[in-house]
């Protein structure tokens, strides 16, 4: 009898120790941290996906980063570049992976309080959000990662 | 790109055609607002000014001077203007009795050409009877209620476009004249401040954009400097006359934030707050936007 509720609390603990490992995963929008206007350590503990990337890059539902800024490397297909940001060509050479990251998760925090650009991994503290848009960020960790690893390219 | 191109349409504007298909070829550029010059029926309208003191802008421009030369052209002359139709709608509901009174806005109104001149010009206009300000839509709504004895109408529908389009139509031309003292104070900074506010998953303000950066691309959109004196105005988009509550609302779905209620008190500072960033531009009703 002992023996069978031993089994048991082990394979609970299995269980839980599998669960903890799944939360470790990708570091959650509140709990990101901008040092120095760094973020080090990938979002997922993963490298991202350039292809991927660029992807999210252009598309108006996720990063639409083209609503603002230009990028020669999408001059052929991308008809619409916007011009109330800086041209993201070269943007390799200015900053490092790690301040991409920090300006991508959260500008404000990384670049300057009143900057047009919107935080894309923040999901709490805004003003009146749409009810789809609630407790969400714009982005997930993974395309984030994919985004960053997008803009590495840019150089 | 300029088949609706009038003759009445400077010449410089084949130039303007021309830069701006070669710029198609890599990014499209817009660079601030266009030169052209608003002349309907012989009527020129002022779309530049100096801003007024106090003014976050150094000149003001109408939304018209964003807009390409093909959707400039639809506004240059009345047969063309698909938002005109619903000022026929408009004059004809103007005669027409409606409600348990046997009136219509004729019975008390007479010739609108004279009763209603200046009228859109000075919306929202302050009431004395509700202690607040009211837009064209809620006056019209007000006269049928107790001078009718009609049923309101929607703010969005047929006969409110065509009756709001009717009534503006007799300001085209005037300057924008919006009381901005006395009891309005209290709205106007109500209205600033939603204006300068950030809302939404995308934490922009309306100042973002149509004040710190009228004039660029964003995207496919040319920012104009937000002003609202073509309104209701025809949008492509829309396919059809919508209200500037509309525009609101829908500039703030598209920052992902929760619109304030058509016709509720936010809209109404914030119309009387956008008009008077606009004061001296004249009235365009109904404008034509893409
Ligand atoms: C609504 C406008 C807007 C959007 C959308 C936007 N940005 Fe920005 N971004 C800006 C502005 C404005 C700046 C300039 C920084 C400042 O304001 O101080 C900037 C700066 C940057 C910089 C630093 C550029 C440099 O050369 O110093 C990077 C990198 C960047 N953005 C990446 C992105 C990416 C990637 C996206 C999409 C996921 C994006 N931005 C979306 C407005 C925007
Ligand atoms: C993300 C950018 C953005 C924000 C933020 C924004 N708008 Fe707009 N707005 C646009 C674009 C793009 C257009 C269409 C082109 C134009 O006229 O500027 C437009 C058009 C308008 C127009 C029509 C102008 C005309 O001549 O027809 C008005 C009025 C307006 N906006 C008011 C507002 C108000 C008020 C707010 C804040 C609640 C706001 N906008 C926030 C982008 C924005």
């Amino acid at each position: 009898m002992k023996r069978v509720l031993c089994a048991a609390t082990a394979g609970l603990l299995a269980v839980a120790a599998i669960t903890v490992g799944a939360s470790a995963g990708p570091i959650a929008p509140g709990e990101v941290k901008i040092d120095d206007g760094k973020i080090t350590a990938s979002l997922t503990g993963q490298p991202g996906s350039a292809v991927k990337g660029r992807e999210w890059f252009a598309n108006r539902k996720l990063g639409n980063c083209l609503a603002c800024h230009s990028n020669s490397d999408m001059a052929k297909e991308e008809q619409f570049h916007g011009e109330v940001a800086p041209s993201l060509d070269g943007v390799a050479d200015r900053w490092d992976e790690a301040q991409l990251r920090a300006i991508v998760v959260n500008a404000k925090q990384a670049l300057n309080p009143d900057t047009l650009m919107p935080a894309f991994y923040r999901d709490s503290g805004y003003t009146r959000p749409l009810k789809d848009f609630e407790g969400k960020a714009i982005l997930n960790a993974e395309q984030v990662e994919d985004i960053v690893a997008y803009l590495k390219t840019l150089k | 790109m300029a088949t609706r191109q009038k003759t009445s349409l400077p010449v410089r504007l084949a130039a303007v055609a021309g830069l701006a298909a070669a710029g198609l070829a890599t990014v499209a550029l817009a660079g601030g607002p266009n030169d052209n010059k608003l002349v309907i029926d012989g009527k020129e309208y002022v779309t530049e000014l100096p801003a007024p003191e106090g003014s976050p802008l150094k000149t003001l421009y109408s939304g018209w001077r964003f807009r390409n030369e093909s959707t400039q052209a639809m506004q240059l002359d009345d047969f063309d203007n698909p938002g005109y139709p619903n000022v026929d709608t408009g004059e004809q509901l103007w005669s027409k009795v409606d409600g348990e009174a046997g009136k219509s806005c004729a019975s008390c109104h007479n010739d609108a050409s004279e009763s209603m001149k200046g009228v859109r010009a000075q919306m929202p206009k302050w009431n004395e009877k509700a202690g607040k300000p009211m837009t064209l839509e809620q006056t019209i709504n007000a006269c049928r209620e107790n001078n009718l004895k009609a049923k309101p109408w929607d703010w969005e529908s047929g006969q409110m476009l065509g009756m709001t389009a009717f009534i503006g139509s007799k300001s085209r031309g005037m300057p924008v004249k919006v009381q901005t003292d006395g009891p309005m104070k209290e709205w106007l900074e109500k209205g600033k401040e939603i204006y300068y506010t950030r809302v939404g998953q995308l934490d922009m303000s309306c100042a973002g954009c149509h004040e710190a950066n009228y004039g660029k691309m964003i995207r496919a959109d040319h920012l104009s400097q937000g002003h609202v004196n073509g309104f209701p105005l025809y949008r492509s988009k829309w396919q059809k006359l919508g209200s500037m509550h509309r525009r609101f609302k829908g500039c703030m779905q598209n920052i992902r934030a929760k619109p304030y209620e058509v016709g509720g008190d936010e809209f109404v500072a914030l119309e009387l707050y956008t008009a008077s960033r606009g004061q001296g531009l004249s009235v365009e009703t109904p404008a034509v936007r893409n």
